[in-house]
């Protein structure tokens, strides 16, 4: 649990102390979310209704901007390694660099989404359900994300090839994260939605590291 | 031919489509094994094989 | 010609001293003639049921012919990512080579085909849903499938090592083949409560026999085309490598020289 933690507040300090990355990936979600109005128009009702699927590719796509960083600055400064043959398993490794993605690259989205919601017009009790979705269905990008550097990572030019590959995978999450979010009238199925993103989020956690893993070993031997 | 009816056009574009993408594909694979075998037969022309096959023959 | 018979001379012979893949290569070349045989009639035979003998559907009139194409070709999309996934299993637990090579052959050939079967599947919406493409559950869940192929293809491209990539690239296709089921199931419940139900009518009535036998044969004929250039291109992947280690080591040897 020791190793587990050390790897965690390496990859936080890493990541906090050498420059704005975070802040960059934040910026790119708000930008995301401001461009939308100038494409579709200022009309508040629309962009109300259009707000959570919008606040959801926002964070999709910050998302998966901020793959790269994953594994490739450990690949390429020899870092990764020596993980591979440290004490700890591997896939306990890559689950630390999982959790520390996601508090660098989702939470702080999180904390931005209000800003986002302000300027799309939404309500404020479909902004609490979209944040409940978002916080319950990005540890699930977080990990296909992990498993889409890993498989990437020892590609010289992989750089945009791990969205590629990553996008179809995270259909599901896109569907039932905007799915969580009550819409308009007709039946209600947001509970299950939720539900069912969670158990996807769940799974994907659990499974990621491993699958990570085996191709961080694949790809390096 | 018969008479396909009314939508004879998009009957015959679905198999003239598949018609092309399954030629493309043989013909692909055709030109992809021919280039390759000219490209082995050529490096063993120049003398060079695998350590198994033993000194050229 | 004549220059062919001479370079073939050696080619037997390094192939029946090489381990698995030549043996391979030398197993399967006297089914490829056959192969392509069966297959060859089998389209002849499935074209003159889908053309000249057989019922226009009641319902979708002379449309139902396009079905011949498209059924078949929806199949093999999902059944060569199935190939793809054994053969991944195959790659990752017993470091077959051969797994390595089936791999990189089928995913051309099973984008192929999925795109055959949104092409075909659309020319066929237009007619009888009055439109080329609808958010269907069955549709959208294939196009994703394409694009989980496409992006297999363009990890082949970018590994230079292709050995190692084939591992990786093995993980990939079984997290995608683990993955799949999830997406049609979320696609299928997407679509259902964006839209009415109605559009799609499972199967239609049951199918009379004089549609059933088309389908069949198109459907082997279908299957019998990825099992030959499966079996052409896994030959051509064979020899490719071959001919990247040979140029190895003809450069290494320019090298010692």
């Amino acid at each position: 649990m020791n190793a587990f933690g050390a790897t965690l507040a390496r990859d936080l300090r890493l990541a906090l102390r050498g420059g704005g990355d975070v802040l960059t990936l934040v910026l790119f979600f708000v930008i995301v979310g401001v461009v939308v109005p100038f494409a579709v128009g200022p009309d508040q009702a629309l962009l109300a209704r259009l707000a959570p699927g919008m606040i959801w590719i926002a964070a999709f796509l910050s998302m998966l901007l901020g793959l790269d960083r994953l594994f490739r600055p450990d690949h390429e400064d020899g870092t990764l390694l020596l993980l591979r043959q440290a004490d700890l398993p591997l896939p306990a490794i890559v689950a630390a660099k999982l959790v520390a993605h996601w508090l660098l690259a989702a939470l702080p989205l999180l904390l931005a989404s209000p800003l986002l919601a302000l300027l799309l017009s939404m309500d404020l009790a479909s902004f609490w359900r979209t944040l409940l979705s978002l916080a319950v269905g990005t540890p699930a990008l977080a990990a296909f994300g992990a498993i889409g550097a890993s498989i990437t990572v020892g590609i010289g030019r992989g750089g945009l090839l791990a969205p590629i590959l990553i996008a179809p995978l995270s259909v599901p999450v896109l569907i039932f994260g905007v799915g969580a979010i009550p819409a308009g009238p007709g039946p209600d199925q947001s509970g299950s939605a939720l539900l069912f993103l969670a158990a996807i989020s769940l799974i994907a956690c659990a499974t990621a590291p491993f699958a990570a893993a085996l191709a961080i070993n694949a790809g390096e031997d | 031919m018969i008479d396909l009816g009314p939508h004879a056009l998009f009957i015959v574009s679905a198999y003239c489509g598949v018609a092309l993408v399954v030629a493309a594909l043989i013909g692909w694979t055709l030109l992809d094994a021919r280039r390759t075998e000219r490209r082995l037969a050529d490096l063993e022309a120049r003398g060079i094989r695998r350590r198994s096959a033993g000194p050229a023959a | 010609m004549s220059a062919m018979t001479v370079v073939s001379a050696p080619k037997q012979r390094w192939w029946n001293r090489i381990a698995h893949p030549g043996q391979f290569v030398a197993w399967t070349r006297p089914l490829l003639w056959p192969l392509v045989l069966c297959t060859a009639l089998l389209f002849a035979v499935g074209l003159w049921f889908a053309f000249f003998n057989s019922p226009q559907d009641y319902q979708m009139g002379d449309t139902v012919r396009i079905m011949y194409v498209h059924v078949p070709t929806a199949w093999l999309s999902q059944f060569v990512y199935a190939t793809m996934a054994v053969s991944a299993l195959g790659s990752l637990v017993w470091r077959h080579p051969l797994a390595d090579v089936a791999m990189k052959a089928a995913a051309p050939l099973g984008a192929s085909f999925t795109a055959l079967a949104l092409f075909t599947g659309s020319l066929w919406g237009r007619p009888t849903w009055g439109t080329f493409w609808e958010w269907d559950g069955r549709m959208t869940s294939t196009l994703v499938l394409l694009f989980i192929y496409l992006g297999i293809i363009a990890l082949w491209r970018a590994f230079d090592d292709q050995l190692r990539g084939a591992r990786v690239i093995a993980v990939f296709t079984l997290v995608g083949a683990v993955n799949i089921p999830i997406i049609k199931f979320s696609v299928d419940w997407w679509s259902t409560l964006h839209q009415p139900a109605s559009v799609f009518r499972a199967d239609g009535p049951r199918m009379p026999g004089s549609i059933l036998t088309p389908l069949f044969v198109m459907f082997f004929a279908f299957t019998f085309l990825f099992i030959t250039l499966q079996l052409k291109s896994m030959h051509t992947e064979i020899k490719r490598r071959r001919v990247m280690s040979l140029e190895r080591r003809a450069v290494q040897g320019a090298a010692d020289a």
